[in-house]
Protein backbone atom coordinates (compact mmCIF):
# COMPACT_ATOMS: atom_id res chain seq x y z
CA UNK A 1 0.00 0.00 0.00
CA UNK A 2 2.84 2.21 0.60
CA UNK A 3 4.61 1.40 -1.95
CA UNK A 4 1.91 2.18 -4.33
CA UNK A 5 2.03 5.89 -2.87
CA UNK A 6 5.62 6.03 -2.85
CA UNK A 7 6.80 4.52 -5.49
CA UNK A 8 5.64 6.22 -8.48
CA UNK A 9 7.49 9.07 -7.34
CA UNK A 10 11.03 7.36 -6.60
CA UNK A 11 10.95 5.34 -9.58
CA UNK A 12 10.45 8.04 -12.17
CA UNK A 13 11.09 11.81 -12.18
CA UNK A 14 8.66 13.04 -14.30
CA UNK A 15 6.30 12.16 -11.54
CA UNK A 16 9.08 14.24 -9.04
CA UNK A 17 8.56 17.21 -11.29
CA UNK A 18 4.69 17.02 -11.75
CA UNK A 19 3.72 17.22 -7.81
CA UNK A 20 6.54 20.06 -6.94
CA UNK A 21 5.23 21.39 -10.08
CA UNK A 22 1.20 20.73 -8.36
CA UNK A 23 2.47 21.31 -4.81
CA UNK A 24 3.69 24.81 -5.70
CA UNK A 25 0.77 26.00 -7.38
CA UNK A 26 -1.34 24.44 -4.65
CA UNK A 27 0.58 27.22 -2.08
CA UNK A 28 -0.19 30.05 -4.39
CA UNK A 29 -3.42 30.19 -6.25
CA UNK A 30 -5.86 28.66 -3.51
CA UNK A 31 -5.41 31.53 -1.17
CA UNK A 32 -6.17 33.65 -4.45
CA UNK A 33 -9.32 31.77 -4.63
CA UNK A 34 -10.31 32.34 -1.25
CA UNK A 35 -10.36 36.07 -2.43
CA UNK A 36 -12.38 35.88 -5.54
CA UNK A 37 -14.83 33.95 -3.48
CA UNK A 38 -15.15 36.20 -1.11
CA UNK A 39 -15.55 39.04 -3.17
CA UNK A 40 -18.27 36.92 -5.30
CA UNK A 41 -15.67 37.25 -8.21
CA UNK A 42 -15.80 33.45 -8.42
CA UNK A 43 -16.87 33.16 -12.26
CA UNK A 44 -14.46 36.00 -13.02
CA UNK A 45 -11.54 33.31 -12.42
CA UNK A 46 -13.32 31.53 -15.09
CA UNK A 47 -13.41 34.41 -17.54
CA UNK A 48 -9.71 35.13 -16.96
CA UNK A 49 -8.73 31.37 -17.67
CA UNK A 50 -10.13 31.84 -21.10
CA UNK A 51 -8.76 35.58 -21.13
CA UNK A 52 -5.45 34.03 -21.22
CA UNK A 53 -5.55 31.86 -24.44
CA UNK A 54 -4.50 34.43 -27.15
CA UNK A 55 -1.32 36.08 -25.49
CA UNK A 56 0.08 32.47 -24.96
CA UNK A 57 -0.82 31.51 -28.55
CA UNK A 58 0.83 34.96 -29.99
CA UNK A 59 3.54 34.03 -27.71
CA UNK A 60 3.30 30.13 -29.41
CA UNK A 61 3.55 32.14 -32.86
CA UNK A 62 6.39 33.96 -32.32
CA UNK A 63 8.37 31.52 -30.23
CA UNK A 64 7.19 28.23 -30.79
CA UNK A 65 6.29 25.99 -27.66
CA UNK A 66 8.23 28.50 -26.04
CA UNK A 67 7.46 28.76 -22.15
CA UNK A 68 8.94 32.06 -21.40
CA UNK A 69 7.18 33.35 -24.59
CA UNK A 70 3.72 31.74 -23.89
CA UNK A 71 3.45 33.13 -20.60
CA UNK A 72 4.53 36.43 -20.98
CA UNK A 73 1.94 36.42 -23.96
CA UNK A 74 -0.87 34.86 -21.54
CA UNK A 75 -0.14 37.42 -18.86
CA UNK A 76 -0.26 40.67 -20.56
CA UNK A 77 -3.59 39.20 -22.32
CA UNK A 78 -5.12 38.38 -19.26
CA UNK A 79 -4.31 41.73 -17.34
CA UNK A 80 -5.34 43.43 -20.66
CA UNK A 81 -8.27 41.63 -20.47
CA UNK A 82 -9.48 42.49 -16.52
CA UNK A 83 -7.80 45.77 -17.01
CA UNK A 84 -10.14 46.73 -20.08
CA UNK A 85 -13.01 45.46 -18.52
CA UNK A 86 -12.23 47.83 -15.28
CA UNK A 87 -12.14 50.78 -16.91
CA UNK A 88 -15.31 49.79 -19.39
CA UNK A 89 -17.22 49.59 -16.08
CA UNK A 90 -15.94 52.63 -14.24
CA UNK A 91 -16.44 54.96 -17.30
CA UNK A 92 -19.56 53.59 -19.09
CA UNK A 93 -23.11 51.91 -17.69
CA UNK A 94 -21.82 48.53 -18.25
CA UNK A 95 -21.46 46.48 -14.89
CA UNK A 96 -18.08 44.56 -14.79
CA UNK A 97 -18.99 41.26 -15.04
CA UNK A 98 -20.40 42.20 -18.59
CA UNK A 99 -17.90 43.95 -20.01
CA UNK A 100 -15.81 41.35 -18.92
CA UNK A 101 -17.71 38.31 -20.54
CA UNK A 102 -17.86 40.68 -23.43
CA UNK A 103 -13.73 40.69 -23.47
CA UNK A 104 -13.19 37.43 -22.81
CA UNK A 105 -15.61 35.55 -24.84
CA UNK A 106 -13.57 38.35 -27.83
CA UNK A 107 -10.14 37.30 -26.38
CA UNK A 108 -11.18 33.51 -26.12
CA UNK A 109 -12.13 33.51 -30.06
CA UNK A 110 -8.89 35.45 -31.02
CA UNK A 111 -7.08 32.69 -29.21
CA UNK A 112 -8.84 29.88 -30.46
CA UNK A 113 -8.19 31.22 -34.32
CA UNK A 114 -4.78 32.44 -33.75
CA UNK A 115 -3.96 28.18 -32.26
CA UNK A 116 -6.00 26.74 -35.18
CA UNK A 117 -4.41 28.39 -38.11
CA UNK A 118 -0.98 28.41 -37.23
CA UNK A 119 -0.36 25.43 -34.62
CA UNK A 120 -1.28 21.93 -34.79
CA UNK A 121 -4.18 20.31 -33.01
CA UNK A 122 -1.38 18.66 -30.58
CA UNK A 123 -0.40 22.49 -29.81
CA UNK A 124 -4.50 23.35 -29.00
CA UNK A 125 -4.85 20.42 -26.32
CA UNK A 126 -1.41 21.44 -25.15
CA UNK A 127 -2.56 24.85 -24.20
CA UNK A 128 -5.86 24.03 -23.62
CA UNK A 129 -5.28 20.74 -20.67
CA UNK A 130 -1.43 21.76 -20.01
CA UNK A 131 1.32 19.23 -19.26
CA UNK A 132 1.38 18.49 -15.83
CA UNK A 133 3.69 15.31 -16.58
CA UNK A 134 6.12 16.96 -18.87
CA UNK A 135 7.21 19.99 -16.70
CA UNK A 136 11.08 20.92 -17.41
CA UNK A 137 13.54 23.05 -15.22
CA UNK A 138 11.76 26.10 -16.49
CA UNK A 139 8.21 25.26 -15.81
CA UNK A 140 9.19 24.25 -12.02
CA UNK A 141 10.94 27.41 -11.40
CA UNK A 142 8.02 29.64 -13.10
CA UNK A 143 5.56 27.74 -10.76
CA UNK A 144 7.75 27.78 -7.83
CA UNK A 145 8.43 31.80 -8.44
CA UNK A 146 4.82 32.52 -9.34
CA UNK A 147 3.92 30.99 -5.90
CA UNK A 148 6.47 32.66 -4.13
CA UNK A 149 5.68 36.08 -5.50
CA UNK A 150 1.99 35.30 -5.06
CA UNK A 151 2.24 34.64 -1.46
CA UNK A 152 4.94 37.60 -1.12
CA UNK A 153 2.04 40.04 -2.46
CA UNK A 154 -0.63 38.60 -1.04
CA UNK A 155 0.51 38.98 2.41
CA UNK A 156 1.54 43.25 1.52
CA UNK A 157 -2.55 43.79 0.47
CA UNK A 158 -4.20 41.36 3.24
CA UNK A 159 -5.26 43.99 5.44
CA UNK A 160 -6.71 46.48 2.59
CA UNK A 161 -7.52 43.22 0.40
CA UNK A 162 -10.30 41.90 3.59
CA UNK A 163 -11.22 45.66 3.71
CA UNK A 164 -11.88 45.56 0.40
CA UNK A 165 -14.09 42.48 0.17
CA UNK A 166 -15.89 43.77 3.32
CA UNK A 167 -16.70 47.32 3.69
CA UNK A 168 -15.16 49.29 0.24
CA UNK A 169 -17.02 52.73 1.06
CA UNK A 170 -15.05 52.30 4.44
CA UNK A 171 -11.50 51.27 3.01
CA UNK A 172 -11.88 54.28 -0.15
CA UNK A 173 -12.79 56.49 3.47
CA UNK A 174 -9.86 55.84 5.15
CA UNK A 175 -7.05 55.21 2.68
CA UNK A 176 -5.48 55.45 -1.34
CA UNK A 177 -5.10 51.95 -1.30
CA UNK A 178 -8.04 50.72 -2.82
CA UNK A 179 -7.27 50.91 -6.71
CA UNK A 180 -4.23 49.66 -5.91
CA UNK A 181 -5.32 46.58 -4.13
CA UNK A 182 -7.20 45.99 -6.97
CA UNK A 183 -4.81 46.29 -9.14
CA UNK A 184 -2.42 43.69 -7.05
CA UNK A 185 -5.09 41.71 -6.61
CA UNK A 186 -6.09 41.34 -10.82
CA UNK A 187 -2.13 40.79 -11.11
CA UNK A 188 -2.10 37.97 -8.62
CA UNK A 189 -4.77 36.03 -10.41
CA UNK A 190 -3.69 36.31 -13.61
CA UNK A 191 -0.30 35.32 -12.57
CA UNK A 192 -1.57 32.32 -11.00
CA UNK A 193 -3.82 31.36 -13.90
CA UNK A 194 -0.57 31.48 -16.09
CA UNK A 195 1.57 29.46 -13.91
CA UNK A 196 -1.73 26.75 -13.62
CA UNK A 197 -2.03 26.63 -17.63
CA UNK A 198 1.51 25.22 -17.74
CA UNK A 199 0.55 22.75 -15.57
CA UNK A 200 -2.99 22.06 -15.77
CA UNK A 201 -3.90 23.86 -18.71
CA UNK A 202 -6.19 26.85 -19.36
CA UNK A 203 -9.98 25.62 -18.99
CA UNK A 204 -8.26 23.45 -15.69
CA UNK A 205 -6.02 26.03 -14.10
CA UNK A 206 -9.06 27.75 -12.58
CA UNK A 207 -10.26 24.56 -10.72
CA UNK A 208 -7.02 24.23 -8.69
CA UNK A 209 -7.59 28.16 -7.52
CA UNK A 210 -11.28 27.93 -7.05
CA UNK A 211 -12.55 24.71 -5.72
CA UNK A 212 -10.18 24.22 -2.69
CA UNK A 213 -11.00 27.89 -1.76
CA UNK A 214 -14.92 26.57 -2.33
CA UNK A 215 -14.47 24.12 -0.18
CA UNK A 216 -12.80 25.88 2.87
CA UNK A 217 -16.02 27.37 3.55
CA UNK A 218 -17.15 24.84 4.70
CA UNK A 219 -14.65 24.08 7.70
CA UNK A 220 -13.59 27.75 8.79
CA UNK A 221 -14.94 30.68 9.87
CA UNK A 222 -12.49 33.65 9.61
CA UNK A 223 -9.99 34.33 6.16
CA UNK A 224 -6.98 32.89 7.28
CA UNK A 225 -8.40 29.55 8.31
CA UNK A 226 -10.14 29.33 4.78
CA UNK A 227 -6.51 29.87 3.17
CA UNK A 228 -4.94 27.05 4.83
CA UNK A 229 -7.41 25.04 4.14
CA UNK A 230 -7.73 25.61 0.86
CA UNK A 231 -4.49 25.19 0.48
CA UNK A 232 -4.04 21.68 2.71
CA UNK A 233 -7.19 20.75 -0.19
CA UNK A 234 -5.44 21.30 -3.04
CA UNK A 235 -2.29 19.58 -1.99
CA UNK A 236 -4.43 16.63 -0.87
CA UNK A 237 -6.14 17.02 -4.22
CA UNK A 238 -2.91 16.89 -6.41
CA UNK A 239 -1.20 14.21 -4.71
CA UNK A 240 -4.45 12.27 -4.68
CA UNK A 241 -4.81 13.39 -8.33
CA UNK A 242 -1.11 12.29 -9.44
CA UNK A 243 -1.49 8.63 -8.14
CA UNK A 244 -4.50 7.89 -9.67
CA UNK A 245 -3.57 9.04 -12.69
CA UNK A 246 -0.09 7.05 -12.79
CA UNK A 247 -2.06 4.11 -11.51
CA UNK A 248 -5.26 3.84 -13.75
CA UNK A 249 -3.32 5.57 -16.88
CA UNK A 250 -6.35 8.94 -16.15
CA UNK A 251 -5.11 12.09 -17.30
CA UNK A 252 -3.55 13.73 -14.53
CA UNK A 253 -5.02 17.22 -14.67
CA UNK A 254 -8.86 16.58 -15.08
CA UNK A 255 -8.11 13.79 -12.10
CA UNK A 256 -6.40 16.43 -9.88
CA UNK A 257 -9.26 18.65 -10.52
CA UNK A 258 -12.41 15.55 -10.19
CA UNK A 259 -10.66 15.21 -6.89
CA UNK A 260 -11.02 18.39 -5.47
CA UNK A 261 -14.44 18.37 -6.71
CA UNK A 262 -15.15 15.08 -5.28
CA UNK A 263 -13.77 17.03 -1.51
CA UNK A 264 -15.83 19.63 -2.72
CA UNK A 265 -19.25 17.41 -2.68
CA UNK A 266 -17.96 15.88 0.73
CA UNK A 267 -17.59 19.32 2.22
CA UNK A 268 -21.45 20.17 1.17
CA UNK A 269 -22.00 16.73 3.28
CA UNK A 270 -20.39 16.89 6.36
CA UNK A 271 -18.48 20.47 6.44
CA UNK A 272 -18.48 21.52 9.86
CA UNK A 273 -19.44 25.24 9.08
CA UNK A 274 -23.39 24.67 7.31
CA UNK A 275 -22.75 21.38 5.96
CA UNK A 276 -26.11 18.97 5.25
CA UNK A 277 -25.85 16.52 7.26
CA UNK A 278 -25.88 18.50 10.77
CA UNK A 279 -29.05 20.14 9.39
CA UNK A 280 -30.58 17.43 9.03
CA UNK A 281 -29.60 15.89 12.38
CA UNK A 282 -32.21 17.14 15.17
CA UNK A 283 -30.51 19.41 17.48
CA UNK A 284 -32.50 21.14 20.31
CA UNK A 285 -31.80 24.85 20.75
CA UNK A 286 -29.64 26.67 23.29
CA UNK A 287 -30.67 28.92 26.34
CA UNK A 288 -29.23 31.51 24.50
CA UNK B 1 -24.25 81.54 12.49
CA UNK B 2 -21.41 80.29 14.74
CA UNK B 3 -19.20 82.86 15.72
CA UNK B 4 -15.87 80.59 15.86
CA UNK B 5 -13.80 79.81 12.88
CA UNK B 6 -15.36 77.43 10.27
CA UNK B 7 -14.52 74.25 9.58
CA UNK B 8 -16.23 73.95 6.02
CA UNK B 9 -17.29 76.81 3.13
CA UNK B 10 -19.51 76.40 0.73
CA UNK B 11 -19.76 78.75 -1.95
CA UNK B 12 -22.34 78.77 -4.03
CA UNK B 13 -21.75 75.23 -4.00
CA UNK B 14 -23.66 72.91 -6.60
CA UNK B 15 -23.56 68.95 -6.39
CA UNK B 16 -25.48 66.84 -8.95
CA UNK B 17 -25.99 63.74 -10.98
CA UNK B 18 -25.60 64.14 -14.73
CA UNK B 19 -26.00 67.81 -14.78
CA UNK B 20 -29.06 67.71 -12.69
CA UNK B 21 -28.23 69.49 -9.28
CA UNK B 22 -29.43 67.62 -6.32
CA UNK B 23 -27.35 70.15 -4.18
CA UNK B 24 -28.75 74.30 -5.59
CA UNK B 25 -26.43 77.03 -5.15
CA UNK B 26 -25.58 76.29 -1.21
CA UNK B 27 -23.65 79.05 0.56
CA UNK B 28 -22.81 79.19 3.73
CA UNK B 29 -20.36 78.08 6.85
CA UNK B 30 -20.13 75.27 9.51
CA UNK B 31 -18.67 76.57 12.27
CA UNK B 32 -16.10 74.23 14.12
CA UNK B 33 -17.23 72.05 17.08
CA UNK B 34 -20.62 72.89 15.86
CA UNK B 35 -23.21 70.30 16.19
CA UNK B 36 -25.44 70.61 13.09
CA UNK B 37 -28.60 68.44 11.83
CA UNK B 38 -29.29 68.55 8.22
CA UNK B 39 -33.30 68.36 7.54
CA UNK B 40 -35.04 67.91 4.46
CA UNK B 41 -37.91 66.04 2.99
CA UNK B 42 -36.37 62.71 0.70
CA UNK B 43 -34.61 63.72 -2.86
CA UNK B 44 -33.52 67.24 -0.86
CA UNK B 45 -30.02 66.74 -1.34
CA UNK B 46 -28.91 65.88 2.00
CA UNK B 47 -26.76 62.76 1.44
CA UNK B 48 -24.92 64.11 -1.68
CA UNK B 49 -23.98 67.26 0.41
CA UNK B 50 -22.28 65.10 2.78
CA UNK B 51 -20.69 62.53 -0.06
CA UNK B 52 -19.30 66.21 -1.59
CA UNK B 53 -18.20 67.29 1.56
CA UNK B 54 -16.42 63.27 1.45
CA UNK B 55 -14.86 64.21 -2.18
CA UNK B 56 -17.52 60.94 -3.55
CA UNK B 57 -19.42 63.64 -5.41
CA UNK B 58 -17.72 66.31 -7.25
CA UNK B 59 -19.19 69.74 -7.72
CA UNK B 60 -20.76 70.73 -10.99
CA UNK B 61 -20.42 74.37 -9.47
CA UNK B 62 -19.07 76.03 -7.04
CA UNK B 63 -16.50 75.12 -4.13
CA UNK B 64 -16.36 73.39 -0.81
CA UNK B 65 -13.50 74.71 1.46
CA UNK B 66 -12.50 72.36 4.11
CA UNK B 67 -10.31 74.60 6.09
CA UNK B 68 -7.50 72.50 5.62
CA UNK B 69 -8.93 69.20 6.79
CA UNK B 70 -7.97 66.51 4.78
CA UNK B 71 -10.17 63.16 3.88
CA UNK B 72 -8.40 61.51 6.84
CA UNK B 73 -9.93 64.00 9.51
CA UNK B 74 -13.63 63.04 8.73
CA UNK B 75 -14.91 60.15 9.84
CA UNK B 76 -18.22 59.29 7.55
CA UNK B 77 -21.15 56.73 7.95
CA UNK B 78 -23.10 56.29 4.81
CA UNK B 79 -26.70 55.79 4.54
CA UNK B 80 -26.44 52.85 2.25
CA UNK B 81 -23.41 50.90 4.07
CA UNK B 82 -21.65 48.99 1.84
CA UNK B 83 -20.79 46.24 3.61
CA UNK B 84 -20.65 42.93 3.18
CA UNK B 85 -22.35 40.87 6.05
CA UNK B 86 -21.98 37.71 5.18
CA UNK B 87 -17.90 38.18 5.21
CA UNK B 88 -16.31 35.76 7.57
CA UNK B 89 -15.11 39.30 10.19
CA UNK B 90 -15.31 39.55 14.02
CA UNK B 91 -17.18 42.08 15.88
CA UNK B 92 -13.50 42.81 16.81
CA UNK B 93 -11.57 43.14 13.65
CA UNK B 94 -14.20 45.08 12.49
CA UNK B 95 -14.07 47.64 14.86
CA UNK B 96 -10.06 47.90 14.81
CA UNK B 97 -10.45 48.66 11.53
CA UNK B 98 -11.63 52.45 13.30
CA UNK B 99 -7.83 52.71 13.90
CA UNK B 100 -6.61 52.32 10.20
CA UNK B 101 -5.32 56.22 10.27
CA UNK B 102 -2.70 55.00 12.97
CA UNK B 103 -1.92 50.96 11.74
CA UNK B 104 -2.44 51.50 8.41
CA UNK B 105 -1.36 48.45 6.03
CA UNK B 106 1.27 47.06 8.27
CA UNK B 107 0.51 48.35 11.88
CA UNK B 108 0.06 45.52 14.63
CA UNK B 109 -2.62 46.30 17.53
CA UNK B 110 -0.34 46.81 20.35
CA UNK B 111 -1.62 46.52 23.91
CA UNK B 112 -2.41 50.40 24.36
CA UNK B 113 -4.93 50.13 20.72
CA UNK B 114 -6.38 46.64 22.35
CA UNK B 115 -7.26 48.72 25.21
CA UNK B 116 -8.58 51.92 22.80
CA UNK B 117 -11.13 48.85 20.91
CA UNK B 118 -11.69 47.54 24.44
CA UNK B 119 -12.76 50.91 25.50
CA UNK B 120 -14.93 51.35 22.48
CA UNK B 121 -17.06 48.10 22.27
CA UNK B 122 -17.45 48.48 26.19
CA UNK B 123 -18.78 52.32 25.63
CA UNK B 124 -21.42 50.90 23.03
CA UNK B 125 -22.42 47.48 24.99
CA UNK B 126 -20.28 44.87 22.78
CA UNK B 127 -17.98 43.46 24.61
CA UNK B 128 -19.71 40.24 24.82
CA UNK B 129 -20.47 40.48 21.20
CA UNK B 130 -16.63 40.83 20.56
CA UNK B 131 -15.66 37.69 18.94
CA UNK B 132 -19.27 37.15 17.51
CA UNK B 133 -19.24 37.12 13.27
CA UNK B 134 -20.51 40.35 11.53
CA UNK B 135 -23.30 38.43 10.17
CA UNK B 136 -24.63 37.09 13.28
CA UNK B 137 -25.79 40.56 14.49
CA UNK B 138 -29.54 42.40 13.82
CA UNK B 139 -29.61 45.69 12.66
CA UNK B 140 -29.01 47.70 16.12
CA UNK B 141 -25.67 46.01 17.01
CA UNK B 142 -24.14 46.67 13.80
CA UNK B 143 -25.00 50.05 13.77
CA UNK B 144 -23.47 50.29 17.35
CA UNK B 145 -20.35 48.39 15.50
CA UNK B 146 -20.20 51.12 13.07
CA UNK B 147 -20.63 53.74 16.32
CA UNK B 148 -17.50 52.20 17.97
CA UNK B 149 -15.44 52.43 14.52
CA UNK B 150 -16.02 56.06 14.07
CA UNK B 151 -15.23 56.32 17.84
CA UNK B 152 -11.43 54.80 17.34
CA UNK B 153 -11.32 56.92 13.77
CA UNK B 154 -11.09 59.75 16.33
CA UNK B 155 -12.11 62.23 13.37
CA UNK B 156 -12.16 66.46 13.90
CA UNK B 157 -15.19 66.12 11.32
CA UNK B 158 -18.33 63.76 12.02
CA UNK B 159 -20.50 62.96 8.72
CA UNK B 160 -23.78 60.78 9.77
CA UNK B 161 -26.64 59.88 7.19
CA UNK B 162 -29.28 58.99 8.23
CA UNK B 163 -28.00 57.16 11.65
CA UNK B 164 -30.66 56.10 13.25
CA UNK B 165 -33.20 54.27 10.95
CA UNK B 166 -34.73 51.34 11.85
CA UNK B 167 -32.82 51.76 15.26
CA UNK B 168 -34.82 51.19 18.43
CA UNK B 169 -35.57 53.97 21.37
CA UNK B 170 -32.71 52.62 23.51
CA UNK B 171 -29.84 52.57 21.06
CA UNK B 172 -30.93 55.86 19.42
CA UNK B 173 -30.63 56.84 23.62
CA UNK B 174 -27.56 55.59 23.47
CA UNK B 175 -25.88 56.31 20.02
CA UNK B 176 -27.49 60.46 20.93
CA UNK B 177 -25.28 60.00 24.58
CA UNK B 178 -22.25 59.12 22.65
CA UNK B 179 -23.24 62.11 19.73
CA UNK B 180 -23.11 64.33 22.48
CA UNK B 181 -19.87 63.42 23.44
CA UNK B 182 -18.19 64.22 21.02
CA UNK B 183 -19.59 67.41 20.04
CA UNK B 184 -18.19 67.92 24.30
CA UNK B 185 -14.97 66.71 22.90
CA UNK B 186 -15.10 70.14 20.16
CA UNK B 187 -15.59 67.65 17.32
CA UNK B 188 -17.62 68.99 14.21
CA UNK B 189 -20.42 66.91 13.47
CA UNK B 190 -22.94 67.04 10.50
CA UNK B 191 -26.18 64.58 10.79
CA UNK B 192 -28.55 63.85 8.46
CA UNK B 193 -32.15 63.51 10.38
CA UNK B 194 -35.87 63.14 10.12
CA UNK B 195 -37.19 63.06 12.94
CA UNK B 196 -38.07 66.40 13.80
CA UNK B 197 -38.45 65.88 17.61
CA UNK B 198 -34.79 64.42 18.17
CA UNK B 199 -33.43 67.47 16.03
CA UNK B 200 -35.81 69.87 18.13
CA UNK B 201 -34.45 68.05 21.36
CA UNK B 202 -30.32 67.36 20.52
CA UNK B 203 -29.13 69.68 17.92
CA UNK B 204 -28.49 73.61 18.67
CA UNK B 205 -28.08 74.25 15.02
CA UNK B 206 -29.89 73.01 11.70
CA UNK B 207 -29.84 73.46 7.98
CA UNK B 208 -32.97 72.21 6.04
CA UNK B 209 -32.37 71.57 2.47
CA UNK B 210 -34.51 71.26 -0.60
CA UNK B 211 -32.21 71.14 -3.19
CA UNK B 212 -31.96 74.91 -2.30
CA UNK B 213 -30.99 76.07 1.41
CA UNK B 214 -34.45 76.82 3.12
CA UNK B 215 -33.30 77.95 6.03
CA UNK B 216 -30.30 77.73 8.27
CA UNK B 217 -29.27 78.64 11.94
CA UNK B 218 -30.53 78.06 15.31
CA UNK B 219 -32.84 75.09 15.50
CA UNK B 220 -35.73 76.57 17.26
CA UNK B 221 -36.21 79.39 14.67
CA UNK B 222 -35.69 77.10 12.17
CA UNK B 223 -37.61 74.45 12.71
CA UNK B 224 -40.47 76.44 11.79
CA UNK B 225 -43.98 74.68 10.63
CA UNK B 226 -43.58 77.83 7.65
CA UNK B 227 -40.12 76.61 6.90
CA UNK B 228 -40.94 72.74 7.09
CA UNK B 229 -44.00 73.26 4.36
CA UNK B 230 -41.59 75.81 2.09
CA UNK B 231 -39.08 73.01 1.99
CA UNK B 232 -41.68 70.28 0.40
CA UNK B 233 -43.35 72.31 -1.67
CA UNK B 234 -39.86 73.60 -3.34
CA UNK B 235 -38.76 69.63 -3.81
CA UNK B 236 -42.31 69.29 -5.52
CA UNK B 237 -40.92 71.74 -8.40
CA UNK B 238 -38.29 68.74 -9.59
CA UNK B 239 -38.29 68.73 -13.80
CA UNK B 240 -36.60 65.59 -15.83
CA UNK B 241 -36.58 68.28 -19.21
CA UNK B 242 -35.09 71.48 -16.67
CA UNK B 243 -33.32 74.20 -18.40
CA UNK B 244 -30.13 75.01 -18.16
CA UNK B 245 -29.47 76.96 -14.65
CA UNK B 246 -29.23 80.36 -15.44
CA UNK B 247 -28.08 82.03 -12.36
CA UNK B 248 -24.90 83.95 -12.51
CA UNK B 249 -22.19 83.66 -10.66
CA UNK B 250 -22.41 87.29 -9.22
CA UNK B 251 -25.69 85.48 -7.12
CA UNK B 252 -24.52 85.68 -2.93
CA UNK B 253 -27.28 83.57 -1.10
CA UNK B 254 -27.16 84.64 2.92
CA UNK B 255 -28.19 82.06 4.65
CA UNK B 256 -31.35 82.76 6.95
Amino acid sequence: MTLALTQPFIEFAFMRRALVGCLALSLGAPPIGVFLMLRRMSLMGDAMSHAILPGAAIGFLIAGLSLPAMSLGGFVAGFAVALAAGLVARSTVLREDASLAAFYLVSLALGVLIVSVKGSNIDLLHVLFGTVLALDDAALILVAAIATVSLVLLAIIYRPLVVECFDPQFLRSVSRASSPTHLLFLVLVVLNLVAGFQTLGTLLAVGIMLLPAITARFWAEDVSSMIVVAVAAAFAASLAGLLLSYHTSVPTGPAIILLSGAVYLLSILVGTKGGLVWQLIPRKHLEA
Amino acid sequence: MSTEAPAIGFHDLTLGYDRHPAVHHVSGAVGRGELLALVGPNGAGKSTLLKGIMGEVKPLGGVIDLHGLSRRDIAYLPQQIDIDRSFPISVFDSVGLGLWREIGIFGGFDAQRKRAMAGALAGLGLLDLAHRAIGSLSGGQLQRVLFARLMLQDARLILLDEPFRAIDTQTVADLMTLIARWHGEGRTIIAALHDIEQVRAHFAKTLILAREVVAWGETRKVLSPANLAKARALLEAFDTHAEICARGEERERQPA
